[in-house]
C-alpha cells in the first residue's frame, strides 16, 4: 500500500503546485483506526497527510456535490461510478474534475472486524493479504478476505471507470455472484419477507448516517424532513422507520453502485444494502444497466425504450 | 413492494384507456375480489399511536 501513498501524494502535490486543482479530495490518518477521515488537501505542502489503505471506505465522490472549484479527486472503482453519476445528473462538470484512479481491492468490514475482539482494537496494519489487529497488546493476524465489506466481496468493479492519472496498474477483477443475497430473500413467501425486513430494521434509530453518507442523498430537503405534506412520520414507529428505508431506496432506483457507504456509517450495523441491492438488480436484469459505467448513455429511468419491460401492466 | 412483503395481490397496476370502460370494471372486479381473499390488510399500518 506505501506505493499507493507515495503515488497518490506525488500526483497530489503536482497538481495542487501546477494548479491544475484548487483541491484534493482525499483521505488522512483518522483518530481511531480504521476510521480513516476525508480530508480536503488545498497546499502542496499538506499532501502528504493523504493516506491510502484498507479503510478509505468512504464514498468521496460525496463532496463533489455542486462544488465550484477545480477539484482533483481520489477514487476507487465505486467513487469513479458516483463521479460518473454525478456529472450525468448535473451536480459537478467534467471539466472541474482531475480524477486520480485507484486500483482497489476491498475495504475491511469495521463492524465486523471490531465485533470479533472483546477489547479496543488499538492499532490495525495491513501487509499484502493479511491484515494485523493489536487487541489488549496482543496481535492478531486476519486474513483480509476474512473481514472485507460484503459489498467488496461481491465487487464486479474495482477498478476506477473513468480517470485522468492511475495510481498503479489495474487489479484483477472478480468474477461472482453479486446477487444471492437479494435471491434469498426473493425466495421467500411475504410473511417470511415482511419478518426479515421488520427484523433487520428493529435497531434503527433514524439517526440518517446512511442517507448522509450516500453520495446519492443529495437533495436539498430530503423527503424525510420535509413537513408539508409530510411523507413520512419521524418517529421510531416500525412503519416510518420501513418507509424511510425503502423510499430512500428507491431513490436510489438505477443510480446505486452498492458502494456500502450506507451499510458502513451505520452505527447500529444494519445492512441496509439489501433495499438498494434489489433495485440494482432489477436495473440490470431488466434494463442492462450498471450505474456509473459511462457517461455517454442516460440511466434507464429517465429515458423511454419501446421494449423497456412491461410485464407487470395487466 | 413484494419484496419487502406486502402480499402481490394487493399491488396491481393496469393501463386502461378512458373509452375501456368494460374493462375498467373487469378490471375493478378482479382486484376487489384478489384483495378481499387476502383479508384486511395488517402491514403498512399503525394500529396505535405510540406514546413515548
Amino acid at each position: 500500500m506505501s506505493e499507493y501513498n507515495d503515488k497518490i501524494r506525488e500526483i497530489s502535490q503536482r497538481l495542487l503546485k501546477e494548479c491544475q486543482v484548487d483541491m484534493v479530495i482525499g483521505f488522512r490518518k483518522g483518530s481511531m483506526p480504521m476510521m480513516n477521515e476525508p480530508c480536503f488537501i488545498k497546499n502542496a505542502k499538506d499532501a502528504a497527510q493523504l493516506v491510502w489503505d484498507s479503510n478509505c471506505g468512504i464514498n468521496l465522490a460525496n463532496y463533489l456535490t455542486n462544488r465550484t472549484e477545480k477539484i482533483g479527486i481520489i477514487a476507487k472503482g465505486c467513487d469513479s461510478r458516483n463521479i460518473v453519476t454525478h456529472i450525468i445528473e448535473n451536480k459537478i462538470s467534467r471539466e472541474q474534475l482531475v480524477i486520480i484512479g485507484v486500483p482497489c481491492q476491498g475495504m475491511i468490514d469495521k463492524h465486523k472486524t471490531t465485533s470479533m475482539f472483546a477489547g479496543d482494537i488499538q492499532d490495525v496494519t495491513e501487509d499484502g493479504g493479511k491484515i494485523k489487529i493489536t487487541v489488549n497488546g496482543q496481535v492478531n493476524e486476519l486474513d483480509k478476505a476474512d473481514v472485507l465489506q460484503k459489498n467488496c466481496a461481491v465487487c464486479t468493479h474495482r477498478n476506477p471507470v473513468i480517470y485522468d492519472e492511475m495510481v498503479a496498474d489495474p487489479v484483477e477483477e472478480q468474477n461472482v455472484d453479486r446477487y444471492e443475497d437479494v435471491r434469498q430473500i426473493e425466495a421467500m413467501n411475504p410473511e417470511e419477507k415482511w419478518n426479515y425486513f421488520e427484523e433487520l430494521l428493529s435497531p434503527c434509530i433514524r439517526c440518517y448516517a446512511c442517507k448522509n453518507a450516500c453520495p446519492l442523498c443529495y437533495c436539498p430537503t430530503c423527503f424525510v424532513d420535509e413537513s408539508k405534506p409530510q411523507w413520512v412520520g419521524k418517529g421510531q414507529d416500525p412503519t416510518d422507520v420501513r418507509t424511510f428505508h425503502f423510499l430512500r431506496a428507491f431513490h436510489c432506483g438505477g443510480r446505486c453502485t452498492d458502494c456500502g457507504a450506507c451499510e458502513r456509517a451505520c452505527p447500529v450495523g444494519i445492512n441496509m444494502r439489501v433495499f438498494t441491492k434489489k433495485l440494482e438488480k432489477d436495473s440490470f436484469e431488466q434494463f442492462g444497466w450498471e450505474a456509473g459505467l459511462t457517461l455517454d448513455e442516460r440511466p434507464p429511468l429517465d429515458t423511454y425504450r419501446p421494449d423497456d419491460p412491461d410485464e407487470f401492466i395487466k | 413492494m413484494e419484496h419487502m412483503g406486502i402480499e402481490p395481490d394487493r399491488i396491481h397496476y393496469s393501463w386502461i384507456s378512458s373509452a375501456e370502460s368494460t374493462k375498467f370494471v373487469e378490471v375493478v372486479k378482479e382486484v376487489t375480489e384478489k384483495v378481499k381473499a387476502l383479508g384486511p390488510n395488517q402491514h403498512f399500518a399503525k394500529h396505535e399511536a405510540k406514546v413515548a
